[in-house]
């Protein structure tokens, strides 16, 4: 009879949702996923974020908790025993903070433009996407995560972006691992945790997704 | 080698210590600003500074958090058409404005550096509550106001015609839902001024520009909202960390002659 406390409303290919999926997994949070169709969104969706009608929306015993960056503190501030992610510290935590919001102000836009333009956009898009990635590379230097020693807040919100590496590689004609070798040795990394590993599609599958859509959107 | 002798650091802050009273009340435009009565001392050889520019309402956000916490900070000016070697240097990636800089280390991103203030000094006037979903919630309206009130605010200004018209519109569309948000509370805060108030009141100082640029009134369309501003007005937080109104006209009429309006 009883209901799950916690439920994310998500959606499968989306790095937004990924970032929960693998903070509540690090919690070992007993959850209750819910797909979201983003072409006839649920009633719940609606009614839990009326504002952006978006995913993901992380329900917390019936109350819902929106925007991934903040429910992700949410997660974090209501079980902050087990693998906390951000570090005790107020200054390390700003610097966590403003690299997670630089991923999010500067990645999902250049990946997008990536695999849905072509020609001198896409060329544009591709190189500022790189310098992105590059300076995302500077700032893990030589530490294996970003969060140091543990896996913490900035891996969990930047990993998610691994699984469409394929996509953009494949739209986008390059290679990201030639441009930004640390950091695919650092996805790698990420990869062999649980949490990881299970929060995230396949590539190939992202890839299909991303054709389908692009014939939808008649960018073909 | 002489030892400078130190005092003793105590693991508490002082609360209060008795500094005369500042003479005159510097405007936020004009340079070094110094806090007024009743001031939290910063642990000797602390260092804060703010690197701000007057009538960026991200910039208000760091300075009304601070002055809430009775935290003595320097404030510089910066020139956004001829940015200094020390705002390049302490945000290179975005080189903007505002810059919290505490002890030589920089904190960029204005909603960041108010959970930094909050979280750096907590023994004063606590600026997020303690209730994680509360939490959320503040967080929420505050990103909420960054994404939808900064650009909406520069489309009335900057717009004319039907484009204006719609961007008015649209405005008044999300004023409106953060009047709902506001509903019968004193604050968004709830009964004290907090997180949601800080990242809004600034947009106060702009509402002059607004209306008389588009010709419309703001508090004929959100009242509670204008009653919810003035409220905030009364803290001397807010009113010494937001510029006069006009002012902020005047200079955009000036920035409008220099782009050609």
């Amino acid at each position: 009879m009883s209901e799950k406390e916690v439920v994310l409303l998500d959606f499968w290919p989306s790095p937004f949702g990924m970032r929960l999926r693998i903070a509540l997994a690090e919690k070992g949070i007993d959850y209750e996923y819910k797909e979201e169709d983003l072409w006839n969104k649920s009633p719940l969706l609606l009614k839990s974020n009326p504002v952006h009608k978006k995913i993901p929306v992380l329900i917390h015993k019936g109350k819902p908790v929106c925007e991934s960056l903040i429910a992700l503190q949410y997660v974090e501030e209501v079980w902050p025993h087990k693998s906390p992610l951000l570090p005790s510290d107020p200054y390390a935590r700003a610097r966590a903070r403003f690299w997670a919001d630089y991923i999010d102000k500067k990645l999902y836009d250049l990946g997008r433009r990536t695999w849905a333009t072509k020609g001198e956009e896409q060329e544009a898009a591709k190189k500022e996407f790189l310098d992105s990635l590059k300076l995302l590379e500077a700032e893990l230097g030589d530490k294996p995560y970003f969060g140091g020693d543990k896996f913490g807040f900035v891996d969990a919100v930047l990993i998610p972006y691994y699984s469409w590496f394929y996509t953009y590689e494949t739209c986008g004609n390059f290679s990201i691992e030639a441009d930004c070798p640390k950091l695919i040795f650092w996805a790698k990394r990420c990869l062999e945790k649980e949490s990881v590993k299970k929060s995230l599609p396949p590539q190939e599958k992202v890839y299909g997704f991303v054709l389908e859509l692009k014939k939808r959107l008649g960018l073909l | 080698m002489m030892r400078r002798r130190r005092r003793r650091m105590t693991t508490r802050l002082p609360t209060t210590c008795s500094l005369p009273i500042t003479t005159t009340e510097p405007r936020p435009d004009s340079g070094l600003i110094t806090s007024t009565r009743n001031q939290e001392l910063p642990p000797m050889a602390e260092t804060l500074t703010l690197l701000d520019y007057w009538p960026s309402m991200f910039g208000m956000r760091c300075r009304i958090a601070l002055r809430e916490k009775d935290i003595k900070f320097e404030y510089q000016e910066q020139d956004l058409w001829s940015k200094s070697p020390l705002l390049l240097e302490m945000n290179p990636i975005y080189k903007k404005i505002p810059v919290l800089i505490h002890n030589g280390k920089p904190i960029c991103e204005s909603l960041i550096i108010v959970e930094y203030i909050d979280e750096t000094w907590k023994g004063k006037a606590p600026l997020l509550p303690s209730d994680p979903y509360e939490r959320a919630q503040a967080r929420f309206w505050a990103d909420y106001v960054d994404k939808k009130i900064y650009e909406g605010g520069r489309n009335v200004w900057s717009t004319t015609g039907e484009d204006q018209g719609e961007a008015k519109k649209e405005y008044i569309e999300r004023l409106k839902v953060l009047e709902g948000v506001l509903g019968d509370k004193p604050f968004f805060g709830g009964d004290s001024f907090g997180f949601t108030d800080i990242a809004l009141i600034p947009y106060y100082s702009w509402f002059y520009s607004y209306e008389i640029c588009a010709n419309f009134s703001i508090e004929a369309e959100c009242p509670k909202l204008i009653s919810w501003a003035k409220r905030c007005m009364e803290k001397e937080s807010v009113s010494e960390s937001l510029p006069d109104p006009e002012k902020i006209y005047m200079l955009l009429l000036e920035l409008k002659k220099k782009a050609g309006k």
